[in-house]
């Protein structure tokens, strides 16, 4: 066995960079899943309110990223341009509730999805009349020095993206918890009807879930441009994806979105990086066939009886 | 005789062949021929969609795929194989069947729009894999389809494929009128209006909702095989999600569970983006907003939304 020894030591320096390469997959993985998790509780949270499925949710990610692109164009300072591109998607997103669903709310939910891909559609076209086809880079918010870590790189940026999420799920829990809105949100959730009847607004609260839904498709959409670029149609894929994301973690389940999005990242970054790049886009779609077949409420989702 | 020719269903067939029949006079040259094969193209499409979305009350975001699906097995059997294109198109049937049974099955026991994201996703998958293998497929840039022929006949230009896909129009609103009116059929009204209802009498809804999601699958299949020979040329668009989405809009601004509203759905949107055309870049900008003014103002569809106007006012005046 005399050539064990030196075998052993080839397989630890491999295995040290098989490590870091697995932590580099990781790290762009739980980047971009973070983002998909923000656009994910997006979905969850205007579901929650109305069983509606927002196909214009990409949308918000797209007016985040592009409008912040546009507003440092004209000479805005990158703060005040992020500030600006956040108010200008919830705007959106409240409009896209007042005049778009609210007439319609009498209708069948497959109208109002249909309402909503319509919506995309025409946002979409929007946004490219006015800031046209092409890919646009958005500057990093503290430079482009990487970070080195057990072998891996870690962008700058990344740390942006991820202390942004998680600040941003905090205080989610904390308005969920603690605010009068928050809580009618949750009630309304839970069962519109008994929460109409102490006196909830419901529709009130699909319009407040849309604008917060509209908030986190922008910072979404802010944070990871200055890592993927932006463009007018970059809303499809992460919309999708988003919607991966929900429903990989049981659809209208909060804490299942955020889970399913990193997941998913993860999952994204590892097939990309071990499997194929070209069929990266197509993972989370595979991912979410199985989960149908073999997990159909999710990962979190409730398991109970319908009532009728 | 009289009240048989105003039965809903006979009266409405004949009308639809007469408007195929006497289109022709009013189609100056082959472009407007070009146009009318689309729309009966997608028309099928359509008419077997609205039987997914209209009775079993769910959405498939995903018969873009099926379509293009069937496109490509007929493609690439025809021209890289050299099979007989009735064969190619049944063996795209026979694939696309088989798929979507084995997708439907698992999902449709669940309530909620589940379907909607496993044919998202499948749909999505299908394309990816068709850009991605060009050394089968022709990936991004398309492939060249060969002409349909048939015990040696050759279909080719404007004027033969507008009979065919004209008479296979008139059969598969016959054929989706029958199964709305079978037992199945029934059942699966009693499906969208309560589902736990239908399910306590003995309704087999899931089993219905499965045959109703492969059979608008394989409508789907077969217009995609009759369209790329038709065509003659495919690109991965045909399998795309855009596609998919056009197709269930299609549905749901004619006038969902109404047969021939589904027809006036898939006429106003295949004539709608030739008008818009023009437009060049407002050309999404206009499509969006007349997608959305529609459905805000007539959410259950033009056709019963204008029937039920008509009717209104009949009765006003009696």
């Amino acid at each position: 066995m005399g050539a064990g020894r030196p075998l052993l030591v080839i397989t630890a320096g491999c295995s040290g960079i098989m490590f870091a390469e697995f932590l580099q997959y990781l790290f762009s993985g739980m980047t971009i899943g973070a983002t998909y998790a923000l656009v994910g509780l997006g979905f969850a949270i205007i579901y929650n309110a109305s069983h509606v499925i927002n196909f214009a949710q990409g949308e918000f990610v797209m007016i985040g990223g592009m409008a912040t692109v546009f507003l440092i164009h004209i000479g805005l300072p990158l703060p005040v341009a992020i500030l600006g591109a956040v108010a200008l998607a919830v705007v959106t997103g409240l409009a896209l509730e007042k005049l778009a669903v609210e007439p319609a709310r009498n209708a069948d939910v497959v109208t109002l999805i249909i309402i909503t891909i319509g919506a995309s559609i025409f946002l979409r076209g929007l946004a490219q009349v006015l800031w046209g086809k092409e890919f646009f880079a958005l500057p990093a918010f503290s430079g482009n020095d990487p970070i080195h870590l057990g072998g891996a790189t870690l962008l700058p940026q990344s740390l942006w993206v991820l202390g942004i999420t998680l600040a941003i799920v905090v205080a989610l829990a904390w308005f969920f918890k603690y605010t009068l809105i928050g809580k009618a949100i949750l009630a309304t959730a839970c069962n519109a009807d008994a929460a109409k009847m102490m006196g909830i607004n419901t529709q009130f609260i699909l319009f407040i879930s849309f604008g917060l839904s509209a908030l986190l498709g922008a910072v979404a959409g802010i944070i990871v441009a200055p890592i993927t670029l932006t463009s007018y149609d970059v809303g499809i894929m992460l919309g999708l994806k988003g919607f991966v994301a929900a429903v990989l973690g049981g659809l209208g389940s909060a804490v299942g979105a955020i889970v399913g999005g990193l997941l998913l990242g993860i999952i994204e970054a590892m097939a990309a990086g071990y499997i194929s790049s070209d069929y990266k886009d197509a993972v989370p779609f595979v991912i979410i066939l199985l989960i149908l077949f073999f997990l159909p409420s999710g990962l979190f989702g409730a398991r109970g009886t319908e009532r009728v | 005789m009289l009240a048989k020719l105003t039965h809903p269903r006979i009266g409405g067939l004949l009308i639809l062949s007469l408007i195929i029949a006497l289109l022709p006079l009013a189609l100056p040259n082959n472009y407007y021929y070009d146009v009318a094969i689309k729309i009966g193209i997608n028309a099928i499409v359509v008419v077997g969609l609205n039987l997914l979305i209209g009775y079993a009350g769910q959405i498939s975001l995903g018969h873009g795929g099926f379509f293009g699906l069937g496109a490509y097995t007929s493609g690439i059997l025809t021209a890289v194989y050299g099979w007989p294109p009735l064969l190619a198109l049944l063996t795209g049937v026979a694939v696309v069947g088989v798929l979507s049974f084995i997708v439907a099955r698992p999902i449709l026991r669940l309530t909620g729009h589940y379907l909607a994201m496993a044919t998202l996703g499948l749909g999505i998958i299908i394309s990816i894999v068709i850009s991605n293998e060009d050394w089968l497929t022709g990936g991004p840039d398309g492939m060249y389809v060969e002409p349909f022929t048939l015990l040696g006949w050759e279909l080719y230009g404007e004027k033969p494929w507008y009979w065919v896909i004209g008479a296979l129009l008139v059969i598969s609103v016959w054929m989706a009128m029958n199964i709305v009116d079978s037992p199945a059929g029934r059942a699966l009204r009693a499906v969208h209006g309560s589902e736990v209802a239908a399910q306590v009498v003995g309704v087999d809804t899931t089993g219905y909702k499965v045959l109703l999601f492969v059979v608008s699958a394989v409508f789907a299949s077969v217009m995609g095989s009759l369209f790329a020979h038709y065509s003659g040329f495919i690109t991965p668009a045909q399998a795309g999600f855009f596609h998919s989405i056009e197709l269930v809009t299609m549905v749901v601004l004619g006038g969902m569970a109404s047969t021939y509203g589904a027809l006036v759905g898939a006429v106003l949107l295949t004539v709608l983006p030739q008008l818009l055309s023009g437009f060049e870049d407002f050309e999404m900008v206009i499509f969006g907003l007349i997608l959305m003014l529609t459905l805000i103002f007539m959410p259950k569809g033009l056709v019963p939304t204008l029937t039920h106007k008509l009717k209104d006012w009949r009765g006003g005046r009696s």
